[in-house]
């Protein structure tokens, strides 16, 4: 087998010819950047991530961690890698130089993390955490906590969790009930159970610096009274050294589907000692802090989804070149050698389902990505703000889209395998438990529907939904030959379609109220999600079709024509699926709505 | 004390090569480069010194097409000083290869050249004895360990028997076995610092090298693929399959 995880290819030509992340560095924060600065991150992120993740991937799975005394025990390559991650500087990569960083664009690191993500999403994940918490103290946090927080977690020396989820409250943080009370030494007294969280307890890391969402007593009720805190495991002084054990204590550890390298904990506050947590920016805006961060941690989850579908897609690929099985039914003669399976059309058709997948939803997260930098960095000020406007509304998607498909190109990699795809001698039912989380967390799907179609699509007057129809334009109109014609006509006719389906959806909601209008709110995020991903794919085949006019050599031909191909694939077997969603939803339709809990 | 290290832009490891159809060569577009494997050892350790303050510059030279200035570049992040390209589109043969670095090493007189064994490539395990020979330096290859004893350096090399440590005096050329180090990875400050270092091309006219190949390459065939094996019910059927069947004893 070989480890090839990702298409560098497809990732340069998604990056540098579609995305034109070159053009970056004409903005004074990528200066001092050019393409090769860019390629050679990317080749250590290749490199490590082969290397050092990898390599332990299904070891981490098989070999999952374990309570014991108190402390959790996992195998020791996963600290090499985490270690060796930081070392590099890729926690820090985003940020100022003066901060250590690489002032490396969010599209890039993107890429760059894909492929820790394909390698060993476990072991990533530690580090991933740490980086999203390490955002949050950054942006909310005193210069106090940067010093003696943010610094070590850059350096991979404290890891950091994001402590939100209760066993009552998942979804609905609203109801968290882990209480903070202030105290005159200016730390508040955390008390509370949270569940599920990440790398709540391992022995990575010197210290862990967990994010806790939490009450401060006599806050107001729902969401406006939810504060954010640190709280370390172990308490240190001015200068780092530890004052000893917080109160926070590891309760359980949870058994996975998949995702095993990263400790999933129960942790308890505050039961049997003191656990001090100090509040974070203002008290009550605790879940708005999250919420600004949110839009690029749930771009991360849905480029993860992405990646880990690319890398079944890779490994059923080439099994599809070496498998040895059948012949064509036209064939007759018994005596004739068997074919490689990727002979078969209906091997080729999983493939291509697969490729359409995973490449449309990496299109897909790379657009976002770039949606993040050009709302920080571009030189104009309107675009910034679309910029801005359009992640938001497409956060959901991005999210959940390649977070539904991942797994479906993770299900469709098992089946070209066959009976092997189904063991654990190959690689890619690992692949399939390890995706099956990404629907689940950083809010589960059904909840990204929600928050699209109750509150994105009517965010700014609608100015987000006008910028996406606006960008999608141009887009049709560069459709240059007569295929892509064909496409781009179908795509508009799509988006009209889904244009109207809004407006009822929209008179729905005032007329008839919220639980009504928002029933069918999974197809909505499903019919965008066609839209966006049918969308990236005409993108990516208008520059195929212009590249391949003057491709220098067969295989360039080749890798154009199979984008190509895969474009036409996306819309001529999977845009048709959402006329069904705009059947339903334009009808109103309410067997789900009205099917009586009694009746099941 | 000046290190000098030769790395080469070769296919990547992970890469599953390819025969051209025409059986001339292997298929190299759109195939992921990358350093030698044994290439990054030569850095590494060439790094390894300058940390032991042993080394005071590192001075990294390639041959090859254009694009072989990103391998230089990646040495350059691990922690060279500066890069020559010796740039041309030519098959570099591995006498050609060695005269080239000759003339370099003329130019710049290290006390110290350390190259890979071989390149994953072509497997010719030649270049470094090549260039020992022009250069008129002493040779210690397959080094397991190298350490610089004033002017002379001690290596340890890996023979079929085990361990040989042979005493050069330097100036002399050192190629590096697999378990010489364990190479780091190029940090992202470190890539960013490496831009800025300089880079000098050269092209093998301004070093007076011709480059007019002196084999020639007949065939190239992808390697068979094995066989699965078989099991045998008895020490006698061993015996008698590999006399009679596979006639090897
Ligand atoms: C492996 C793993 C890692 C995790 N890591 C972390 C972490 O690091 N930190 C952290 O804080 N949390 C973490 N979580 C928790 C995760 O965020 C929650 O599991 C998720 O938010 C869903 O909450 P829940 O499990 O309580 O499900 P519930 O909220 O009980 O949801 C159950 C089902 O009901 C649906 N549902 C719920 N409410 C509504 C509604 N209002 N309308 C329509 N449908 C609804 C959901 O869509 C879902 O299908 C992790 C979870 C897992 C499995
Ligand atoms: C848990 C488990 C239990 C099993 N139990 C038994 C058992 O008790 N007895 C037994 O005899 N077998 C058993 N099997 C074997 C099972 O029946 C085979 O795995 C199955 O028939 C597929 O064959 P394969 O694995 O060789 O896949 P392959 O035949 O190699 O198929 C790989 C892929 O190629 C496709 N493909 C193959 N040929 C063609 C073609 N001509 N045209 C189009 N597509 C094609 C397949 O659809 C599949 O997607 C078991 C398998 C598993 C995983």
């Amino acid at each position: 087998m070989s480890e090839i995880l990702v298409n560098r290819r497809d990732l340069a030509f998604q990056l540098f010819e579609v995305l034109e992340t070159e053009k970056l560095t004409e903005r004074t924060r990528f200066a001092e950047h050019s393409r090769e600065t860019f390629e050679a991150v990317i080749e250590t992120s290749d490199k490590m991530a082969r290397d050092l993740f990898a390599s332990h991937n299904a070891l981490a799975d098989k070999d999952e961690p374990r309570f014991v005394d108190g402390k959790v025990q996992m195998i020791p390559d996963v600290k090499r890698a985490f270690d060796a991650y930081a070392a590099a500087g890729f926690i820090a990569g985003s940020y100022d130089y003066e901060l250590g960083g690489m002032q490396l664009p969010e599209s890039v690191m993107a890429a760059c993390n894909g492929f820790f993500t394909a390698a060993n999403p476990g072991t990533a994940g530690y580090a991933f955490l740490t980086k999203a918490a390490a955002n949050l103290i950054r942006v909310f946090g005193s210069e106090a906590q940067c010093r003696k927080y943010l610094e070590p977690m850059l350096t991979g020396h404290y890891a950091g969790t994001m402590a939100m989820t209760e066993p009552h409250a998942g979804s609905s943080l609203a109801d968290i009930r882990t209480s903070a009370t202030p105290t005159d030494q200016g730390h508040y007294l955390i008390k509370g159970a949270k569940i599920y969280i990440s790398g709540g307890e391992q022995e990575i890391t010197d210290n862990i610096v967990h994010l806790v969402l939490a009450k401060i007593k006599g806050a107001p009720a729902g969401v406006k009274g939810i504060s954010l805190f640190i709280v370390p495991k172990y308490l240190t002084d001015d200068e780092g050294n530890k004052l000893g054990r917080n109160g926070v204590a590891l309760a359980g550890l949870i058994h996975k589907m998949g995702y095993r390298g990263t400790t999933s904990t129960a942790l308890s506050f505050g039961d049997d000692a003191d656990c001090h947590g100090y509040l974070v920016g203002e008290p009550h805006q605790g879940l708005k802090y999250m919420f600004q961060m949110m839009n690029e941690a749930r771009v991360g989850v849905g480029f993860g989804a992405a990646m880990i579908g690319y890398r079944g897609y890779m490994h059923s690929l080439e099994y599809a070149r070496e498998r040895l099985q059948g012949r064509h039914p036209s064939s007759k003669d018994p005596e004739t050698p068997p074919l490689a399976i990727i002979e078969h059309a209906d091997v080729r058709r999983m493939l291509l389902a697969q490729k359409s997948y995973v490449e449309g939803a990496t299109a897909l997260c790379l657009y976002g990505a770039r949606l993040v930098d050009d709302s920080n960095t571009h030189p104009d000020e309107t675009i910034r703000r679309e910029s801005g406007l359009l992640l938001d509304l497409m956060t959901p998607v991005i999210k959940a889209w390649p977070s539904e498909y991942g797994p479906k190109a993770n299900d469709l990699a098992i089946q070209v395998y066959g009976g092997a795809g189904y063991t654990r001698e190959y690689p890619v039912e690992q692949c399939f438990r390890d995706n099956r989380l990404n629907p689940i967390h950083e809010g589960t799907n059904g909840i990204q529907a929600l928050d699209l179609l109750g509150r994105k699509v009517w965010q700014a007057d609608g100015a987000g939904i006008q910028a996406l129809i606006r960008r999608m334009q141009v887009d049709l109109e560069a459709a240059s030959d007569k295929r892509c014609q064909q496409w781009a006509y179908s795509l508009s006719e799509t988006v009209q379609k889904a244009v109207k389906v809004t407006q009822t959806l929209g008179s729905a909601l005032m007329k008839q109220g919220a639980d009504r209008a928002l029933a069918n709110a999974s197809c909505y995020l499903h019919l965008v999600g066609h839209i966006c991903v049918a969308w990236m794919w005409l993108r990516q085949a208008n520059v195929a079709t212009k590249a391949l006019q003057t491709a220098g050599s067969e295989e360039e031909r080749h890798f154009y024509n199979g984008k190509l191909q895969a474009a036409q694939y996306f819309f001529h077997w999977e845009l048709p699926t959402v006329a069904q969603d705009i059947v339903l939803l334009t009808n109103m339709d309410d067997t789900c709505l009205e099917m009586s809990t009694d009746w099941f | 004390m000046k290190v000098l290290v030769a790395v080469k832009r070769v296919i990547d490891y992970n890469v599953k090569v390819r025969v051209k159809p025409d059986n001339t060569g292997v298929d190299l577009a759109n195939v992921k480069m990358a350093m030698n494997p044994f290439c990054e050892i030569a850095v590494e350790e060439a790094v390894r010194l300058k940390e032991k303050g042993v080394a005071t510059e590192i001075v990294v030279v390639s041959i090859g097409p254009k694009a072989a200035q990103e391998q230089i570049r990646t040495a350059l992040a691990l922690g060279a000083d500066r890069g020559i390209h010796i740039e041309t589109d030519e098959e570099v043969q591995s006498l050609q290869a060695a005269k080239l670095l000759k003339a370099v090493v003329d130019k710049e007189e290290p006390k110290l050249v350390i190259l890979g064994k071989q390149s994953i490539d072509t497997d010719n395990n030649q270049t470094g004895q090549m260039l020992a020979a022009l250069a008129g330096m002493p040779q210690g290859t397959f080094a397991s360990e190298v350490v610089v004893d004033g002017d002379k350096v001690n290596v340890t090399r890996e023979v079929d028997g085990g361990l040989v440590t042979v005493q050069l005096n330097l100036p002399a050329v050192v190629t590096t076995d697999l378990r010489l180090n364990e190479p780091r990875y190029a940090s992202l400050p470190n890539i960013m610092k490496a831009k800025k270092k300089p880079l000098d091309t050269q092209s093998p006219a301004d070093l007076g090298v011709d480059l007019t190949p002196r084999l020639t390459t007949l065939k190239v065939e992808a390697p068979q693929t094995r066989k699965a094996g078989i099991k045998v019910g008895s020490v006698e059927e061993l015996v008698d399959k590999l006399k009679n069947e596979a006639k090897v004893i």
